[in-house]
């Protein structure tokens, strides 16, 4: 084990302000249990789960409540006992609207209710691979960072393709978040315990763990538990520059390779990265047998009392976040799920964090901008940043008059929404955005064309039958 | 001089002649009666057909791929007109028009923020599902009406509305809507519900002063149940169009004052 710095720089990049002292000091606390939670059925990117209860239910702590539909998909289960109040819906991880479960926990539970499920404690070391990734997607876990691609299904590389690195992510590169940071100091062995059993399903890659340069006590937390680790195992030390903890830059900043345009994935490239939050829960969801029910969120910004790092079941409704952290020092002027960066401003404290809330900012009048978008000036300033290499003021310009064709050929796609051109943009254009729109009605068109391929080769084949 | 003169004539006849040939034996037999049907249907191009444009249904048309009648633009005029050329029945259709399905305006329904992201209902949608309190309303950022044909609609205070001697009913603006809250509706209908919040009274109060309530007033006044003028979504009343209402009066007498008698404006073009 030996610890370098990272020798590839990628293009552009930004520096926010980082604003990470506000919680970085706070250790790790753990909500009590709050009186309602609100779960969605929409954890991560990709489609939701399918709701399994209805009002009225009683759910056990760990019990399955929302089941996988499709592919990208994970379970979703219930962090606590109660009685279900509702299913309704409220805005979830996507920031779209999506079924959430209402759940009552003060609710006491009928005598023959059914005991709790149980998930038995595995020994990682005698347990096959599969057992293993059986007992990943069974505890629902799915990527803690951002985007919360499915764990098992990133661990299960298809055939043909071989993991030869995995890219542990603790770069944590948002402004005010600190909850990777904090998870990296406190729980520095149970990352060590995940990287073995990851290291055991992906057939003993190199392992390299990637963490920005201003968190030293985090470096020094790795490098002592990693310490008497065998095998390729390497901690890296990146260069401050947002976005370092995208997966691509990550990638590039840690073994020099590039990951092509979608749908290529860092498989593509034998490369695999995880959230350093989402191994120290593959640990948990193996040694202990603990399903993925709770999670580190920062809760942060210059209108909280008292910005804490809380360890809360997922579904805790924001409002009893920000009461844990001593209520609101005066009216927040924007309330952001997220970080800064990428994170999605939210209207209502009713919402339930999920498990890719990472953090929960609550900002004053003084540190939110008003702005009203002007016409693009063609500074090149967002070319300058955007770290994948486009041209973001053609796309904007383009998707102003509903161009997506032009946006498409600007190869919209590869657009990561990481926000570095709207950042920096001297006329306050929200590129970002306009990005996101070409990419949703790409989508869009695809699924549509998808859908009328499928239609057709449907009624082809009956008229097939028929005929015979 | 003389040899460019009958290169020149030698090109000409040679191109003439292959041309004339060309003509005779590779020309492509069409339909005459497809050209007949383009000059009688209305050449907007809107797709409303569902067809590419008007050229591409007028040859749906005569192939027998495609009913007559689905030109909403056109209306009856122009199906009779199709009938006559096809010599086939003219199926009757009547006329529709878009018909934006809510009344909360800025003054009337409370805003949950400020928005200040980019003029596009579907991208404003995506952002926490709008900022309009109500999550089935109007967000009035003119999705339907940058993909109007006929510039039929416009929005003022936060709320869009169709004029409906302009609206051709081609169904673009349905589909644009993220909130589905656009229906085509026949022109005739003269009373209307514009509200699209299925959730119960006092849910529908706390974030708009004109949301329906699901008091079932306007099925009492209309004749109660057997008449069948209205039906019920959840807390919402929605008219039948089969059997629309006629009677003005239960317009008023709505204590929500989610009902209006011809809501469409004119824009004066």
């Amino acid at each position: 084990m030996k610890t370098v710095k990272s020798k590839f720089k990628f293009k552009g990049g930004v520096h926010p302000d980082y604003n990470k002292e506000l919680a970085r000091d706070g250790a790790i606390e753990r909500l009590p249990l709050p009186k309602e939670l609100a779960v969605s059925m929409s954890q991560h990117l990709g489609a939701p789960a399918r709701c399994l209860v209805k009002a009225g239910d009683f759910v056990r702590r760990g019990q399955v409540i929302g089941e996988k539909a499709g592919f990208i998909s994970v379970c979703v289960r219930s962090p606590a006992d109660g009685k279900v109040k509702a299913v309704e819906k409220r805005v979830g991880a996507a920031g779209a609207m999506a079924d959430a479960v209402l759940i009552d926990t003060t609710a006491s539970l009928p005598e023959d209710a059914p005991p709790p499920p149980v998930l038995a404690p595995m020994d990682w070391s005698s347990a096959t691979r599969e057992e293993l990734l059986g007992r990943i997607e069974e505890a629902g876990i799915c990527g803690m960072g951002g985007a919360g691609f499915p764990t098992a299904v990133k661990l299960n590389p298809p055939p043909g393709k071989r993991c030869e690195y995995l890219v542990l992510n603790g770069a944590e590169c948002e402004p005010y978040l600190t909850a990777d940071y904090r998870v990296m100091l406190e729980r520095a062995p149970r990352i060590r315990l995940g990287v073995e059993i990851m290291r055991k399903v992906l057939g003993l890659p190199a392992v390299r763990i990637a963490i920005e340069a201003n968190k030293p006590e985090a470096i020094a937390a790795m490098e002592a538990a990693f310490a008497d680790i065998e095998g390729n195992v390497e901690i890296v030390v990146l260069p401050v520059l947002y976005p370092q903890g995208s997966e691509k830059h990550q990638i590039y900043a840690t073994v020099g390779r590039v990951v092509p345009e979608p749908p290529a994935l860092p498989i593509d490239v034998g490369c695999v990265v995880e959230n350093v939050g989402t191994v120290a829960a593959i640990a948990d969801a193996v040694e202990l047998g603990e399903p993925l029910l709770e999670r580190v969120t920062t809760v942060s910004g210059d209108a909280v009392a008292t910005p804490k790092n809380v360890l809360a079941p997922s579904g805790t409704r924001y409002a009893d976040l920000l009461e844990f952290c001593g209520g609101a020092t005066e009216r927040p002027a924007k309330v952001i799920s997220g970080g800064t960066m990428m994170g999605f401003a939210v209207s209502s404290l009713d919402i339930g964090t999920t498990k890719t809330t990472s953090g929960l900012l609550f900002l004053s009048r003084r540190r939110v901008f008003q702005y009203s978008s002007q016409a693009c000036i063609n500074c090149g300033r967002c070319l300058r940043a955007c770290p994948m290499n486009l041209n973001p003021a053609e796309i904007s310009k383009a998707m102003e008059v509903d161009d997506v064709k032009t946006a498409e050929d600007a190869h919209v796609m590869d657009c990561i929404e990481c926000g570095a051109c709207s950042f920096g943009c001297p006329a306050y254009r929200a590129i970002t955005q306009f990005c996101r729109k070409a990419k949703n009605s790409i989508r869009a068109r695809i699924a549509a064309e998808r859908a009328a391929a499928a239609a057709a080769k449907a009624s082809d084949g009956a008229a097939k039958k028929e005929a015979k | 001089m003389i040899i460019a003169i009958v290169c020149i004539a030698g090109i000409g006849l040679v191109a003439a002649v292959s041309l004339a040939l060309a003509d005779k034996y590779l020309a492509v037999k069409e339909d005459p009666r497809i050209g007949m049907v383009t000059a009688v249907l209305p050449g907007a191009n809107c797709g409303g057909c569902g067809f590419a444009g008007c050229d591409a249904y007028a040859r749906a048309l005569v192939e027998g791929t495609a009913p007559n009648g689905a030109c909403a633009a056109g209306g009856e005029a122009c199906a009779a007109a199709v009938a006559k050329i096809l010599g086939v029945e003219a199926t009757a259709t009547e006329r529709r028009v878009a018909l934006v399905k809510c009344c909360g305006t800025r003054s009337e329904s409370i805003r949950l923020g400020d928005y200040n992201g980019i003029c596009d209902c579907a991208t404003a949608a995506a952002t926490a599902g709008g900022d309009k309190g109500c999550r089935f309303g109007c967000l009035g950022y003119g999705a339907c009406a940058n993909v109007c044909p006929k510039n039929a609609i416009s929005v003022s205070d936060g709320l869009a509305k169709v004029d409906k001697r302009l609206c051709i009913g081609c169904g673009k603006c349905v589909k644009a809507c993220p909130k589905h809250l656009i229906e085509l509706v026949p022109a005739s209908a003269t009373i209307h519900v514009l509200c699209n919040n299925p959730v119960r009274g006092p849910e529908v109060r706390k974030v708009c002063g004109v949301g329906c309530m699901g008091c079932h007033l306007c099925e009492k006044n209309s004749g109660g149940k057997e008449a069948g003028h209205f039906t019920f979504d959840g807390f919402l009343a929605k008219v039948n169009y089969d059997n629309p209402p006629t009677d003005p009066s239960i317009v008023a007498k709505c204590p929500a004052k989610c009902m209006a008698e011809d809501p469409h404006f004119e824009t004066g073009h």
